[in-house]
């Protein structure tokens, strides 16, 4: 086919365009819902096939495809091209958002059934699928920064989906605005590119940084500009704070945007510019560190959390730090792996998470549950299995991108170093135990629940649960796809210090047992006595508060930033420019007509005397002047 | 006194008499008729000018102004009956309301 990378990124368009414009109407007859998740479904599932073929030709051909769409913008002799870029890094990730994407649609047939806003809900779903393939499609940053917004766009939609309730539109507000942060370095990023290369096409970028003389522009400038964008997208240190909030949404969003794909943005930016970054070891070194420090934060915060999807919000933020430690230190194919692993174990943990939800009728808070393990059986297995595989249980799909995220966080020659892996390693322990913890609390157990909660418990249909399925098969073989030696032709892994080469067994060793402390101390904790916790709780109160409160940082933003914001414009902004300067300048203006006005007014009274009198007064004065002049 | 004299004072005083009739009175048929002592006033002082300058031309403006006069008070006397009709009353402060 012609146009096949076209076809793949503008099929959820169509469905967005139909849902959206028929799908109120659709869903109000009786057969309508059946259609709109008909229309939603299959045309990401047609993207899904589009992707498949273009795959085939690309292994056969090892040629990268490239179509031009068209021209966007001509300025100054140079062209602003719209054209799709397909090769092995697009290829796995537009196979993840396809895949992964039309899997939730379905899932979302089920979870969201009944809703007054059905058909908007898969009209926004299909419209992220769009943007986000235009992001990774994109073979110009301008294409790919339109579906980075778009897809900002469609979270703030979902995010804010039942925007009745006040706290859930704050929160689609919230994501929107911290992106926009990030998003302005992004563009000083992308200017800062076009002056220095008089081009935004990526492959163009990476070959202008690959060959000598370098490029007259600081590469670690544009790359740490770069990174602050994805640190906003990917909710990075210091601009984490819109995900945990972002899980207002619906669950199966959570899974989708904001934990499989749309958050995987700023490392896909980073791997597709790793031509950039690798020239740039300064801006590597903060990505590396900025990775490191969120995704130790997040994890203990997610230790102490006690609503199921803040849990994996958190979990969430912090894999994707780790992802970032290995764009740090160079190994940006072992990142891309684990974001397609994680795709898959997160999505299926959201999508679990929904389930039990779901089963619940409602129900986020794990103090209220327990003892879920036989009343939903399929639920359990599937995320019994996910929780495994973020925990890197071996043999199952966490294990292989983390155990590889590990070893070169201590031993590429582009950055490794002990404390790194140190602390990744502690990362990676405490993940094993929030997750065991989840699903001890949750599945395992007396159970907690209210009588009335109690009655209602049960399993999901099989538009859900069978989703589950194929999601936890693919955590637990998802590590069996080589994404790394796949990617490698396009992003060669970072050489390995020679020095350290031989501990790579000792490592793998440590890494398993770390996994298997994780679900020890777990079982420990939350599997024996229920007082156990508690009174560690009580031995620990100041930090328990302190990792429970998020470790204050909304309330230092709303100190430093949000608190001087509100003054400087409700004192300066409002009272003096807008009520003083502005208002008062106009209020000057009619003031000073009204009163000419009375004056003058006050001249006409209507009273004939009056006005023969001024022509009296009239005649004198012209009287006087031609006294005085003739 | 000189007799040109004597006259431009006789017109002086008949539109002084006219315009501080026209002030102080209230009734519109009087006020109407001290603007014609206004009018006449000024008329008595073109015809001595004219006199006095041995040319027609005052005269012939005295003519005009007659005229113009005679279709004023044609209109402003029924305009005048209307009003009365509408208030019952010839007060020129009863119609105030009138200024526009």
């Amino acid at each position: 086919m012609h146009n096949l990378l076209a076809w793949i990124v503008l099929l959820p368009l169509v469905g967005f365009v139909a849902n959206g414009l028929l799908g109120t109407r659709l869903a109000a007859q009786r057969l309508g819902p059946g259609w709109v998740s008909v229309i939603a479904c299959a045309l990401p599932i047609a993207s899904f096939v589009l992707t498949l073929i273009a795959c085939g030709a690309l292994l056969s051909s090892g040629q990268p495809r490239l179509e031009l769409a068209y021209t966007w913008a001509e300025i100054g002799g140079q062209e602003l091209q719209v054209a799709f870029w397909f090769d092995r890094l697009s290829a796995v990730m537009t196979l993840v958002v396809t895949g992964v994407g039309s899997l939730i649609h379905i899932y979302s047939t089920g979870y969201m059934k009944g809703d007054a806003g059905y058909a908007r809900y898969f009209a926004y779903l299909n419209l992220f699928l769009f943007f986000m393939l235009l992001l990774v499609l994109g073979r110009s940053l301008l294409v790919m920064f339109v579906g980075w917004e778009g897809v900002g766009l469609a979270s703030y939609l979902l995010i804010g989906f039942w925007f009745e309730d006040p706290a859930k539109a704050a929160a689609g507000k919230k994501a929107f605005i911290t992106n926009r942060i990030g998003d302005a370095a992004f563009l000083l990023g992308m200017f800062l590119l076009w002056q220095s290369l008089g081009t935004l096409d990526l492959d163009r970028i990476n070959a202008a940084f690959a060959a000598s003389p370098a490029p007259a522009v600081s590469a670690s400038l544009v790359g740490v500009l770069l990174f602050i964008g994805a640190c906003g997208k990917s909710a990075q240190i210091p601009l984490h704070v819109w995900l945990p909030d972002a899980m207002a949404g619906p669950t199966p969003v959570s899974a989708l945007i904001h934990a499989a794909t749309m958050v995987t943005a700023g490392i896909y930016l980073v791997a597709r510019l790793s031509g950039l970054y690798l020239q740039a070891p300064e801006a590597s070194q903060v990505i590396a560190v900025v990775g490191l420090a969120t995704a130790f934060f997040a994890a203990t915060v997610a230790v102490v959390q006690t609503d199921i999807k803040k849990v994996l919000a958190y979990s969430t933020v912090s894999q994707l730090g780790l992802m970032f430690v290995a764009l740090g230190v160079g190994a940006y194919a072992v990142a891309i792996f684990h974001v397609v692993t994680h795709a898959f174990f997160k999505a299926c943990l959201f999508l679990g998470a929904g389930s039990v939800i779901h089963a619940l009728g409602g129900e986020q808070d794990i103090r209220r549950m327990g003892g879920l393990a036989r009343r939903i059986p399929r639920t359990f297995a599937t995320f019994a299995v996910a929780t495994a595989a973020i925990a890197g249980i071996p043999p199952l799909a966490g294990f292989w991108s983390k155990d590889e995220i590990l070893w070169f966080a201590f031993a590429s020659s582009r950055g490794g170093a002990a404390w790194l892996w140190l602390l990744a390693s502690v990362t990676a322990l405490l993940t094993s135990f929030y997750m065991f913890r989840l699903l001890w609390l949750t599945f395992f157990g007396r159970s907690r629940m209210t009588p009335e909660v109690e009655h209602h418990v049960h399993e999901s249909p099989w538009s859900m649960t069978g989703v589950l399925f194929v999601l936890a098969l693919l955590s637990a073989v998802g590590g069996f796809i080589h994404v790394p030696q796949f990617l490698e032709p396009l992003m060669p892994l970072p050489a390995v210090q020679p020095e350290r080469a031989a501990l790579q067994g000792t490592l793998i060793g440590v890494a398993i047992a770390i996994g298997l402390a994780g679900l020890a101390g777990a079982a420990w904790f939350f599997g024996g006595d229920a007082a156990r916790a508690g009174a560690w709780r009580e031995r620990l109160t100041g930090l328990h508060r302190l990792l429970s409160a998020k470790y204050y940082v909304d309330e230092l933003y709303e100190a430093a930033l949000g608190r001087p914001l509100r003054w400087l414009s409700e004192r300066v902004l409002l009272q003096w420019g807008d009520r003083r300067l502005i208002d008062g300048t106009l209020h000057l203006a009619a003031g000073t007509a009204r009163v000419a006005a009375s004056l003058f007014g006050a001249l006409q009274s209507g009273s004939l005397h009056r006005y023969a009198f001024y022509v009296v007064l009239g005649l004198l004065a012209a009287l006087a002047w031609s006294v005085r002049h003739v | 006194m000189d007799r040109v004299n004597f006259l431009l004072a006789i017109s002086m005083g008949l539109f002084a008499i006219g315009l501080l009739g026209l002030i102080v009175r209230r009734n519109l048929l009087v006020m109407l008729m001290c603007m014609e002592l206004m009018l006449n006033g000024v008329n008595l002082s073109l015809v001595t000018f004219a006199r006095h300058s041995a040319t027609l031309d005052g005269a012939v403006m005295v003519f005009l102004s007659f005229i113009v006069a005679a279709a004023e008070i044609a209109i402003a006397i029924p305009i005048v009956l209307l009003l009365v009709r509408q208030r019952r009353t010839l007060d020129a402060g009863a119609y105030d309301r009138l200024k526009g």
